[in-house]
């Protein structure tokens, strides 16, 4: 973290790019078999969907990648709160970012409304993280 | 009032899954870390791990034969509802405390809530499950709320 937080201020922002083996790891790591995230024919013939799902709590992990790399070492995640609205797709490069809602300097505790979009600016996974600053200046 | 959940479905909540205790290692973070797209390195190397990798440590280890066709596992704490189509859901958690290799971890889920709301088109029915994780002394190490919506 090179400022202090201030109300109002967006962290740096981190692209995604969803790709096939990345879903793959990522999937075989949680023991996730659903289809919906590696077998092409069964997601758009079967389910209906236009490519590969990109798997929801994987956006739910960027959206905590956000802020503990804003974070550093100068503080910690204390809570999540996030709802999976929108699905992303294999082929598609997501954008994570938040803005800092409130700062308590006396406890280090920081509010920050998360989000991840994707190329058409749509929120797919929007929510609030919670995180107290361990090296408050 | 319930229109779509009947006594059988409500009398499920409040089931308890069997404890799940699983111990940390420094390869698990690691493969969590790089299949995330993580970029630190306390990470990658497996000194701690990320938040939300207690997902890795208890998504169910399911026999391939028990998989249903699509490949999900089947939630044994779960009734037969009487929507199935899964809509989104949405988290709430709280890190008490960092996960390291060599820590032994034991999560309990709970069924916590059934209810039914109306949607635009039509019932749609919420379930929410709690997942506690505890370390060896009971102290708490991640607690997880999740809401799901089926339609």
């Amino acid at each position: 973290m090179s400022t202090a937080p201030t109300i109002g201020m967006a962290i740096p922002e981190r692209q995604h790019y969803c790709n096939e083996v990345q879903q793959m790891l990522y999937n075989a790591s949680l023991w996730n078999g659903h289809r919906i995230h590696f077998d092409m024919p069964y997601a758009t013939e079967v389910e209906g969907y236009p490519g590969l799902v990109v798997a929801g709590p994987l956006m739910g992990d960027w959206l905590h990648q956000v802020v503990d790399e804003w974070l550093g070492d100068a503080g910690i995640i204390t809570g999540i709160e996030y709802s999976n609205r929108i699905a992303a797709y294999v082929g598609d490069t997501v954008t994570a970012g938040g803005t800092i809602t409130a700062y308590d300097e006396s406890t280090g505790q920081v509010t920050l409304e998360v989000f991840v979009k994707n190329e058409r600016d749509e929120i797919l996974t929007p929510g609030v993280v919670t995180a107290r600053l361990t090296l408050a200046s | 009032m319930s229109s779509l959940l009947s006594e059988d479905v409500l009398s499920h909540i409040g089931k308890q899954s069997e404890p799940r205790r699983e111990i940390v290692t420094r390869r698990d973070i690691r493969k969590y870390a790089v299949a995330t797209d993580n970029r630190q390195a306390k990470y990658l190397e497996g000194d701690v791990a990320p938040p939300l990798f207690h997902l890795h440590l208890f998504w169910e280890v399911v026999p391939l034969d028990e998989l249903s066709p699509d490949g999900v596992s089947i939630d044994s704490l779960l009734p037969k509802f009487p929507l199935e189509k899964a809509m989104a859901g949405g988290l709430d958690i709280t890190y008490h405390k960092p996960i390291k290799p060599g820590d032994w971890l034991t999560a309990t889920r709970t069924l916590t809530d059934i209810y039914e709301k109306a949607g635009r088109s039509g019932p749609l029915i919420f379930y929410e499950v709690l997942m506690e994780v505890r370390d060896d002394d009971n102290k708490m190490v991640v607690t997880e709320k999740t809401t799901r919506i089926l339609r």
